[in-house]
């Protein structure tokens, strides 16, 4: 081919699997490392589930590992030791509330065996969704399918008999003896929905309206579709009481819009639209607006927001380097294990432990940014830019809610969370990420070789 | 356990923990600087990221067959025979209703192959068919420049550029 390009610096395709292999080492060892530390500190011995928990973290990196270079060589090698690292430090700050709590209470049932449990089972979600999708293109086929199974996902808690109303949101579905958060399974339902229904309408939708202080406005006709987002948005809050996937859904949206049209003007109307929301929300219903007490005055009611007072005076208690694993108290904070669990990483962390992970969550997004820069086709660039910015904004909404930065939403923080529907739905959007990183970063087949030697060559559309 | 044990416990973790998130970057920045290619033939065969540059001229001129393709030609399968003029636009192959030629094989998809043009070649692109475009024994998964004569073959069927 043309010599031209070989003289200059290019990237080469290339697997980087012994590098994921040594990564994944790292992580596996550092889940370890704090399950330890995590018994030394509260109980001054290893605890005695280590090697239960080793065996169980090791069988999930090498079954990954094994898979990823089996069906998916090319694939990005950060990814997975990233995502393997976030979920043991999980195990471990749960563990370490176990403890906490089994001192304090006489009746608790261990939460890390559970979440063990759920790991194993997010391999699973992540093997199967390796080896059912074999080319992401095809999802792009089933993108209604997708939209109307995303919207039965949502509608499923509200239906009496199986949605059940836990702490006042009602996200919740219970078949025999499982609950379910269906909310989670509909955030990848909705992404591939809105990467396939995008990427067929940019054109129509990029097309410029008024220009207003620099920005070009959408046109008036194409705000169909954005105030449609807003409308499901305004109905999971009014209906399910979920303020967090509300935002969720229709932060998504907008992003997805601005990325698959380059028109800030979009960002602009959604913003807007955005206002407007939280402003209904804010002066009709009673739990929007104690959020936002909660957030601006904690320390007027010190009984009613004593969850948010606790996590910031834990947060404050870490300090810069953190009391250690198994020294502080977070288990004094409600839901210290599930949504506050960022505080209670910032307590026996510290600032520099809590930075560490913000930084480990940053990568993967900017690991899901660059599969969707690398990618060639507008459906998987889509795709993996709405996986990629759905864990964002979910990473965002949480740690920003629990260190006061905005007012608090229900939502988990991707992997460290206790919660079955949570890991095992971000494994499969890892899953996701993997396979279309895969396709984007494998080298074309040489078809050159065939027919038409010379004339035919591979080209970049 | 001794204060001092658990400090450097506590120490030692936070400095593990940093230590494994740069490696991490260290692993992505060869992928954001790149690597220079190895001058072996096959790793020069696709750099991805790199701007196309203008390479079909200098393959044009050394084409074994010389004019301009202006028939897309079914040679082999149910519908051997039918053909579709070309000009500017892509053209669609499949059995859906959309398709410029509705293939009556069992073997091809709704919406199986899309053949477009820049000008100057023509291109076949798989759009996602369920078995698959060839060129000889390759599939083909990204869009692949045909020339006159060159042999597509869709399930039973087999289309090809005359002029």
């Amino acid at each position: 081919m043309s010599s031209s390009v070989s003289s200059e610096a290019t990237w080469v395709p290339r697997k980087r699997r012994g590098a994921e292999l040594v990564l994944t080492v790292m992580a596996v060892g550092l889940a370890i490392f704090a399950y330890c530390a995590v018994g030394l500190g509260a109980e001054g011995r290893v605890p005695a589930g280590v090697v239960g928990l080793s065996v169980t973290l090791i069988a999930v990196a090498v079954a990954a590992n094994l898979l990823i270079r089996r069906f998916a060589p090319y694939a990005d090698p950060v990814l997975l030791p990233l995502v393997l690292c976030l979920n043991g430090l999980g195990l471990a700050m749960i563990y370490r509330i176990d403890l906490g709590y089994e001192e304090r209470r006489d009746s608790w049932a261990s939460l890390a065996p559970n979440q063990l449990m759920w790991t194993a089972l997010g391999l699973v979600a992540f093997a199967i969704v390796l080896l059912v999708i074999r080319d992401h293109r095809r999802l792009q086929t089933l993108t209604y399918s997708f939209g109307l199974a995303a919207v039965v996902l949502l509608i499923l808690p509200l239906v009496p008999g199986i949605g059940e109303n836990i702490r006042g949101a009602r996200i919740w579905i219970s078949l025999g003896p499982f609950s379910f958060q269906p909310g989670e399974a509909a955030k990848i339902c909705l992404a591939i929905f809105f990467a396939g229904y995008l990427a067929e309408k940019r054109e129509a939708l990029a097309l410029a309206g008024r220009r207003v202080i620099g920005i070009d406005l959408p046109r008036g006709r194409d705000l169909g579709p954005i105030i449609a987002a807003w409308l499901v948005s305004i109905g999971v809050l009014v209906l399910q009481r979920d303020l967090g996937s509300s935002l969720l859904f229709f932060g998504l949206f907008v992003v997805l819009l601005f990325i698959a049209t380059e028109r800030p003007g979009w960002i602009f109307v959604g913003g807007l639209l955005f206002v407007l929301g939280a402003w209904f929300g804010y002066l009709q219903f009673g739990h929007v607006r104690a959020r936002f007490d909660v957030w601006l005055h904690p320390f007027d009611n010190p009984d009613q927001n004593f969850q948010v007072i606790s996590a910031l005076y834990g947060l404050a208690h870490g300090g810069l380097l953190g009391r250690g694993w198994g020294q502080g108290s977070p288990e004094i904070t409600p839901f210290g294990y599930s949504d506050f669990i960022a505080a209670s990483m910032g307590e026996e962390l510290g600032l520099t432990g809590l930075m560490a992970i913000l930084l480990i969550y940053g990568l993967i997004v900017e690991r899901g940014l660059r599969i969707s820069l690398t990618c060639r086709d507008a459906f998987g660039k889509l795709l993996a830019a709405g996986l990629a910015i759905s864990l964002a904004l979910q990473v965002f909404v949480v740690i920003g809610g629990v260190t006061r930065l905005i007012p608090l939403t229900g939502l988990t923080t991707p992997f460290l969370s206790q919660g079955g529907s949570s890991i095992v739905m971000n494994w499969a959007i890892i899953a996701i990420l993997l396979r279309i990183s895969d396709q984007t970063r494998r080298p074309a087949p040489a078809v050159q070789t065939v027919g038409e030697d010379e004339a035919t060559q591979v080209v970049k559309l | 356990m001794s204060e001092l044990t658990l400090t450097l416990i506590k120490l030692g973790f936070l400095a593990v923990l940093w230590i494994f998130v740069l490696s991490a970057v260290s692993v992505i920045r060869t992928d954001i600087f790149g690597t220079k290619a190895p001058e072996t033939p096959e790793a020069r065969v696709a750099p991805r990221t790199a701007r196309p540059t203008p390479k079909p001229k200098a393959a044009k001129t050394r084409r074994p067959q010389r004019g301009k393709a202006s028939l897309l030609y079914v040679v082999d399968g149910p519908n051997a025979g039918q053909s579709v003029p070309l000009g500017d636009q892509p053209i669609l192959l499949g059995r859906g209703t959309d398709a410029a030629i509705r293939l009556d094989d069992d073997y091809v998809s709704t919406r199986h192959a899309r053949f477009a043009t820049n000008g100057a070649e023509w291109f076949v692109e798989d759009v996602g068919s369920t078995n698959g475009t060839f060129i000889g024994s390759q599939r083909v998964t990204s869009p692949v420049a045909i020339t006159l004569g060159v042999q597509v073959r869709m399930g039973k069927t087999i289309v090809e550029l005359r002029k």
